[in-house]
């Protein structure tokens, strides 16, 4: 066995160099201090991401994405396909717990400053990704075409709609016509399943070329000890097999989630329905709709909506350059204006989320 | 003397060169990316364009109600107001585009997004809505009810 793997390696090791490969992983080290627990949110996201890709690709095998179809075919996945009701709701919390982790491996990076020269374009493309997963959520929401998912996704592409200029075009282009319809359904889940899959795959390509080409980032206060003091731990096989552990963690957890709290599929939709009570959006987006709904109706000369997603543009902008204007923490200098604006941020969205969830 | 002389022409011949390839790439750009664009832009439907739906009997109606009519591919709420008047307006929401409802124990035409409250009449009571329901004209002829829209 032994030989017949030395065998297989010198083989390819002949023709592609792999023990560069090898030697490489066998450099790289994580390093050691009271707050490396953080870097395991990175991972943790990609894992949460495999899963998706995996179930999502199963859930594609009985997935018909039709206004007469969809409500029907996820019916039947969770009825009559053998462990289907496991896969979808897998699928679903997942991609919960996807957004979870990556909002936590943000605010982690923020709180570190990993994001300071020179990582400033894996902060930059880590941002895309997180929009790109909050976009995988939206368009995903509606492919089971049920009540609550109908009437949210008018509401949110209607808010888009708001917008000066470009609103009107954007939402029917998201539409597929000026009314949330079949047309709706067929675009969004062209998006969510090859769209953003790939870009989303670039994307993530890049950011983790950049996390392999430059390391992992080292807190301000650990940068400055002496040399001797910084404490590493091996990359191979210490740090992967920690994060393989919590990995395994991850998956229990969502089993537990995926079983004994199932994914409701709801009531089909019925565009010549009332909207029902409680129509919420997904709570990662919660704290933006709470925020338009204290808005007054109208602001200057302008719509409250038109404000406030102009607002929330603006502030994710400022969020998404914070490398690029934070020339204190990029010199090296503690910068304490980022932990409050992060602290900011963080209260702000989790009292948002909790007043929206119960209201 | 010489040097300007022979520079001119190969200067103007460079730019026309630059301008030329310039606008050819240009324009090859535009004959790539343009039908996509416009592919992305979905064609308006060829409706049958709907002026009127019969809605039901007037006697079958009854007072303090609301129901929500198909007009078309157009949601429409049909309400009978305690004094016996029927009203119809588009049961859209100005707001976010919800469907609203009729609500006798508010007497109320409500949106259950955003708790948006109308009168009978279609006017804004309460909550977000930044203006009237749009009304629908209702006819009555005999017994049936007939609502077409107002142009």
């Amino acid at each position: 066995m032994k030989t017949l793997w030395n065998r297989t390696f010198a083989w390819i090791d002949e023709r592609v160099q792999l023990s560069d490969v090898m030697s490489f992983l066998g450099k790289k080290s994580v390093p050691v201090h009271r707050h490396s627990v953080w870097y395991y949110f990175g991972g943790v996201s990609l894992f949460l991401f495999i899963i998706q890709v995996v179930t999502g690709i199963l859930l594609l095998l009985y997935y018909k994405g039709s206004e007469e179809l969809a409500f029907e075919s996820i019916q039947f996945i969770m009825a009559k396909v053998e462990f289907g009701w496991l896969i979808r709701s897998i699928h679903s919390w997942a991609a919960n717990l996807f957004i979870l982790s990556a909002f936590i491996h943000m605010f982690s990076v923020l709180f570190e400053k990993a994001y300071r020269k020179p990582r400033e374009l894996t902060w930059l493309s880590g941002m895309i990704l997180l929009f790109l997963g909050m976009g995988f959520g939206f368009s995903g929401y509606l492919l089971p075409w049920n009540e609550v998912s109908f009437f949210a996704t008018k509401v949110g592409t209607d808010i888009a709609g708001v917008l000066p200029v470009v609103g009107e075009p954007l939402m029917v282009f998201l539409r597929g016509g000026e009314d949330v319809t079949g047309a709706t359904l067929s675009r969004f889940f062209g998006f969510h399943v090859a769209v953003l899959p790939g870009i989303f795959t670039v994307m993530l390509g890049l950011h983790l070329l950049l996390v392999q080409r430059q390391g992992m980032s080292k807190p301000l206060s650990y940068e400055q000890l002496p040399a001797t003091d910084q404490k590493t731990m091996p990359f191979f096989p210490n740090f992967m097999l920690r994060d393989l552990l919590l990995w395994l963690l991850v998956l229990n957890l969502l089993a537990i989630l995926a079983v004994f709290f199932p994914w409701e599929l709801g009531v089909k939709a019925d565009p010549f329905a009332p909207a029902p009570a409680g129509i919420k959006p997904e709570w990662y987006f919660m704290f933006m709709f709470q925020t338009l709904k204290y808005i007054p109706g109208e602001l200057w000369f302008l719509e409250g909506e038109v404000v406030g997603i102009l607002l929330f543009s603006l502030a994710g902008l400022v969020w998404m350059f914070i490398p690029l204007w934070d020339k204190k923490s990029a010199r090296g200098e503690e910068n304490r204006f980022i932990n409050y604006l992060g602290l900011f941020a963080l209260i702000y969205i989790i009292v948002l989320t909790t007043i929206g969830w119960f209201s | 003397m010489e040097h300007p002389m022979v520079d001119q022409p190969q200067q103007s011949k460079r730019d026309f060169l630059r301008y030329f390839l310039g606008g050819g790439v240009l324009a090859w750009l535009g004959a790539v990316f343009y039908p996509v664009f416009a592919y992305l832009k979905p064609p308006k439907q060829g409706d049958v364009e709907v002026t009127s739906v019969k809605a039901g009997k007037l006697s079958e109606i009854e007072k303090e109600s609301g129901t929500i009519v198909r007009f078309g591919n157009k949601p429409v709420i049909m309400v009978r107001t305690a004094e016996g008047e029927v009203h119809a307006f588009s049961a859209t929401c100005t707001h976010l585009d919800c469907t609203v409802q009729f609500r006798k124990d508010m007497g109320v035409i409500w949106c259950a997004c955003h708790n948006g409250k109308y009168d009978l009449n279609g006017r804004v009571v309460s909550g977000p809505p930044p203006r009237p329901l749009d009304e629908y004209r209702v006819i009555i002829q005999a017994d049936d009810v007939i609502i077409s829209s107002r142009t």
